[in-house]
């Protein structure tokens, strides 16, 4: 048993965190700023922080990511960082000559105090940053929030940074994704673009995190939002933010600059998400929506009612992100599935609030909790089995100990290959999340079945 | 192609284009830590700098203070309750992250390896104090999992607010009877996770070790120290040792327990292998209860053969000896036919190594048994002696962030120092080859005129890809896939990638064959689409 301390018994806990189910605000400022394209992201603080962001990200993705850090020493806890930052930017446009750099800060540097702002200027001042580059930062406390909070802060950091409005209308959407795969930030845009929506959308990891083997590594490579179309967002027609906690703050700080009218959505994952999304971004933009996008929601729908079956009333454990696990667990109760047990690392109430109103019809007790970890999930779990569990690669050691079929979702995956690849965001993405979740429970129906009731066709 | 049909560029005139782009701050400096490797004729090799500042910005691969504490060399104890004092982050990126394999004797036996402990400090904890958490945090520990240690690591902000981890460990050691203690490895201390290291071995040294007195009733009792079980390593010299007879009392730290670190210095001999992570600890024990130390290095079949002869030497019993030389015999027999084999296809390829305090040197072992050539190579965190040799410790200047590191006054203990041997034993081993507390360095065992690099950046490895077209290059995953999207293949030697063990003979020949896939692999061939290759138009007629 690889969780062999994990007991059935739950005991009271409010100041230990066992295996959490979310990491620090600078891993998401990170991840968001690599979706600018020409970006170099600058972790503010010390040198492991920046090591760690990067090894996770690039063991999730296996692609190059490259950031920079102000390794700070003992001196500079002290002292504070100016002396490291500015000498940071300095090196990095000498040396990499990236076009944008944007800082985030970490729990040092926040708790020491210093002024990214300020510090910015005085490099600017100083002359270190060339003419047309730009220092763009972001505040992201690793003692706040989550990794969703440090994207939802460094996407808002690309609006306010660069967005203008110069009264004429450039006849584009701003779609903000959230804290999805780059697949994802493809596919949405697929689906924009087939309903004749010219998107802007931000951040995007697409051809960042997923460039192709070419023999020729470009450090800056070219994918991401371009400083122009960041720009332009304050003359688009409007906004659609995805995931209420990665984007909506962005999509406000927008609308209340620049009067760009926003809306705020779930992220489009299942039938019924990606039905409202379209639906808005349809009456939003003033289009239509093409038989293109209407046939891949029947097909969706298809898979559905053929395999109902095997969904039916299948108790499931889930652990991720707010954003994601909300249209996830509405779009499970759609197919008659039943998510037992939900937990989130990042704190916030109306996520549990959500989550009793997706499931207030199932004939079970359901567990949620927001700000817990899978700790608390595996001791559910025991307490009350489940036929799958769905959770980031760290929920492998469940699935094994307790003999669990189990679906890869969310961040970081670290052992499988796809995410990058075939989203699970829209219609089509939907199918594929069927698909993973049939193939691990028919999987488990082959391997248990006997040899009776082994069936060639299911 | 080998390299006797192929030129290498001129070392000088690479370190020269490798500085040429930065500020001149930067290049002065980084000219140091860049160097062409020349012997005089004494055998003396030039003097780098190491273990110093990273240049903001640089884009360096180096970690902090707490990966190298916490991560390193506590990560691989199972039974001790390891928990992260801070904000989630640091705790969650060194969840299991590093490959280092355990194994519990029996299903009951502890093993915390798989879980991940944290106070998860928020804004009220970062201005009010996060002491009174940290001591709920270790209560909770203690009422769910009733271990027999608990130990607290501190991340950066906990130093600055002033969290007293040393106090609150005492204060819980006495309340609930167990071993506690904290480390204080914020991240800023230091100049990379080689401060970690000695912060944490430091603390082992002092809060387990010689904790517990019982004498093993077995032969030839050594420590293994600085072997951390990446891929499965320890397990691997284990095997060897167990069949040499040579029994192991602890291992610092793969696949290790807490009372092994207890029980450790009732050994007869410690043999160090990482040199930069623990030199220190064997200096201490020897100081403090008279156990000799010797440097070996079980990463090459070779060396592997060699550090059991050292080890069989000091023992100095015909028995033991004879019996090593069978297992050589009988281990080299398997080894030297995949050897020979892979050989014949890697011979003249070239190889970058740039990892680690002592992989860098250790790994090229591996390659010149199969043929290959380092032309370059280079430490992440080691410091000077790592590279020239121990003789320069007493010259090296002690900045203000070594300063900060703690360094442990030790005496010989007044009931439990017993040297092993006598000077006069010592003085008749070191004349008969046995060398004590000695490491020559990776520079003098590597040709001259090869570039030695310390903490190297990306951008100069991008030049170095561009200047010198290596067939392999081996570093960690932040650098992986920047050198695989150059075409040119990356193996990793802090994580291994998926691989190992590559320690010991049938490590040898798990690398021997891993580094043959990865540098005669037809995938590289494949780059260019068939378009791609033969761009030019053609067209057809359409009654064609």
């Amino acid at each position: 048993m690889l969780l062999r301390h994990t007991t059935q018994e739950i005991k009271p806990r409010k100041a230990l965190t066992i295996n959490p189910a979310k990491t620090c605000q600078p891993i998401g400022a990170m991840y968001a700023s690599l979706g600018i394209n020409g970006c170099l992201p600058h972790s503010h603080g010390s040198q492991g922080c920046c090591a760690y962001h990067r090894s996770t990200l690039t063991r999730h993705y296996r692609e190059p990511v490259m950031a920079a850090t102000s390794s700070f020493t003992e001196g500079s806890s002290v002292f504070g960082g100016q002396a490291n930052l500015v000498q940071a930017i300095d090196n990095i446009f000498t040396t990499y000559d990236p076009d944008i750099i944007a800082v985030h800060t970490t729990c040092l540097s926040e708790t020491i105090g210093d002024d990214v702002n300020q510090i910015a200027s005085k490099a600017v001042a100083d002359g270190k940053v060339p003419p047309g580059k730009h220092v763009i930062h972001a505040s992201t406390p690793s003692y706040v929030g989550s990794h969703v909070t440090g994207f939802s802060n460094m996407t808002k950091a690309m609006v306010t940074h660069f967005a203008r409005n110069t009264g004429k209308p450039n006849g584009k959407f701003n779609l903000i994704p959230g804290f999805v795969e780059p697949s994802d930030m493809t596919e949405i845009k697929r689906v924009a673009r087939a309903m004749g929506i010219q998107p802007i959308l931000f951040p995007d990891t697409s051809n960042v995190l997923n460039t192709p083997q070419t023999g020729k590594y470009k450090m800056f490579p070219n994918g991401g939002v371009t400083i122009d179309a960041l720009t332009s967002a304050g003359d688009s027609t409007g906004t659609i933010a995805l995931g209420p906690l990665a984007s909506a703050d962005a999509a406000r700080a927008l609308d209340t600059k620049w009067k760009v009218p926003c809306q705020v959505q779930d992220l489009p994952i299942g039938l019924a998400a990606t039905d409202r999304f379209i639906d808005a971004l349809r009456i939003a933009a003033g289009v239509s929506v093409p038989d293109s996008i209407t046939i891949e929601r029947g097909q969706l729908l298809d898979i559905i009612t053929d395999m109902h079956q095997y969904f039916y009333r299948k108790k499931v454990a889930l652990a991720g992100d707010p954003d994601h696990l909300i249209p996830l667990v509405e779009f499970l109760v759609s197919i008659d599935m039943m998510p037992v047990h939900i937990v989130t690392g990042t704190p916030g109430k109306a996520f549990e609030a959500r989550i009793r109103e997706l499931t207030a019809h199932l004939p079970c007790k359901v567990n949620v909790k927001a700000g817990t970890d899978m700790f608390m999930l595996h001791q559910w779990i025991k307490n009350e089995p489940v036929d799958l569990l769905m959770a980031n690669t760290y929920g492998k050691y469940m699935a094994r100990d307790d003999d669990i079929p189990f679906v890869r979702f969310g961040f970081p995956i670290l052992d499988r290959v796809g995410h990058s690849y075939f989203p699970t965001t829209c219609y089509k993405g939907g199918m594929r999340l069927l698909e993973k979740i049939l193939d691990a429970l028919l999987d488990r129906m082959d391997r248990d079945a006997p040899e009776e009731r082994f069936e060639l066709v299911m | 192609m080998t390299t006797d049909q192929r030129t290498l560029p001129d070392p000088e005139a690479v370190k020269k284009e490798l500085l040429a782009r930065y500020p001149a701050k930067v290049a002065r400096k980084r000219s140091k830590q860049i160097l062409v490797n020349r012997k005089d004729e004494t055998g003396t090799v030039p003097s780098i700098g190491a273990n110093v500042r990273t240049v903001p910005g640089i884009i360096t691969q180096r970690g902090c203070s707490y990966a190298g504490c916490k991560g390193v060399i506590l990560g691989p104890t199972r039974d001790i309750v390891n928990i992260t004092h801070g904000p989630i982050g640091c705790g969650f990126y060194s969840w299991l992250t590093r490959r280092n394999q355990t194994r519990p004797a029996t299903l009951e036996d502890d093993n915390y390896m798989t879980y991940c402990f944290s106070t998860d400090m928020q804004d009220q904890d970062i201005v009010f104090g996060g002491e009174k958490k940290l001591k709920a945090a270790i209560q909770e520990a203690w009422e769910i999992f009733k271990p027999k240690a608990i130990s607290i690591f501190s991340t950066c902000p906990v130093g600055l607010i002033g969290d007293d981890v040393h106090a609150v460990a005492r204060e819980m050691k006495e309340k609930l009877g167990i071993n506690i203690f904290g480390f204080s490895c914020e991240g800023y201390k230091g100049v990379s996770q080689s401060a970690g290291h000695h912060i944490a071995n430091n603390g082992v040294f002092t809060h387990i070790v010689g904790k517990d007195d019982t004498i093993r009733e077995a032969e030839y009792k050594i420590n293994l120290l600085g072997e951390y079980n990446i891929g499965g390593d320890g397990f691997e010299i284990d095997r060897i040792f167990e069949d040499c007879g040579i029994s192991v009392i602890s291992t610092f730290s793969g696949n290790s327990t807490y009372d092994q670190f207890a029980n450790s210095h009732t050994a007869d001999l410690n043999t160090v292998m990482c040199h930069r992570s623990i030199n220190y600890v064997a200096d201490m024990m020897e100081i403090k209860y008279g156990i000799p130390w010797i440097k070996i290095n079980f990463i090459g079949a070779r060396s592997t053969a060699k550090s059991l002869r050292k080890i069989a030497g000091y023992f100095e019993e015909k028995a033991l000896l004879s019996r090593v030389e069978a297992v050589i015999e009988k281990e080299m027999e398997a080894v030297e036919s995949v050897r020979l084999d892979v050989k014949s296809r890697c011979d003249g390829k070239l190889a970058m190594l740039f990892v680690g305090g002592s992989r860098a040197h250790h790994y090229q072992d591996l390659f010149r048994e199969i043929g290959m050539k380092t032309v370059s190579a280079g430490y992440e965190f080691a410091h000077r002696d790592d590279y020239e040799g121990r003789q320069v410790i007493p010259d090296i200047k002690i900045d203000a962030d070594s300063r900060n590191i703690e360094e442990l006054e030790i005496q010989a203990d007044p009931v439990k120092y017993q040297p092993r041997k006598t000077l006069e034993q010592i003085k008749t081993l070191e004349a008969k080859g046995v060398e004590f507390k000695g490491y020559n360095g990776m520079m003098p065992d590597m040709d001259e005129n090869t570039l030695v690099i310390d903490d190297v950046s990306q951008y100069e490895t991008e030049l170095l890809l561009k200047m010198y077209k290596p067939d392999i290059y081996c570093a960690g995953i932040k650098e992986k896939y920047a050198i695989q999207k150059s075409g040119i293949p990356m193996k990793q030697l802090h994580s291994y990638d998926s691989g190992g063990p590559y320690a010991g003979f049938k490590g040898a020949i798990n690398f021997y064959k891993e580094i043959d896939r990865m540098v005669n692999s037809r995938v590289w061939a494949s780059l260019e689409a068939p378009w791609q290759k033969n761009p030019e138009l053609s067209a057809k007629y359409v009654w064609e």
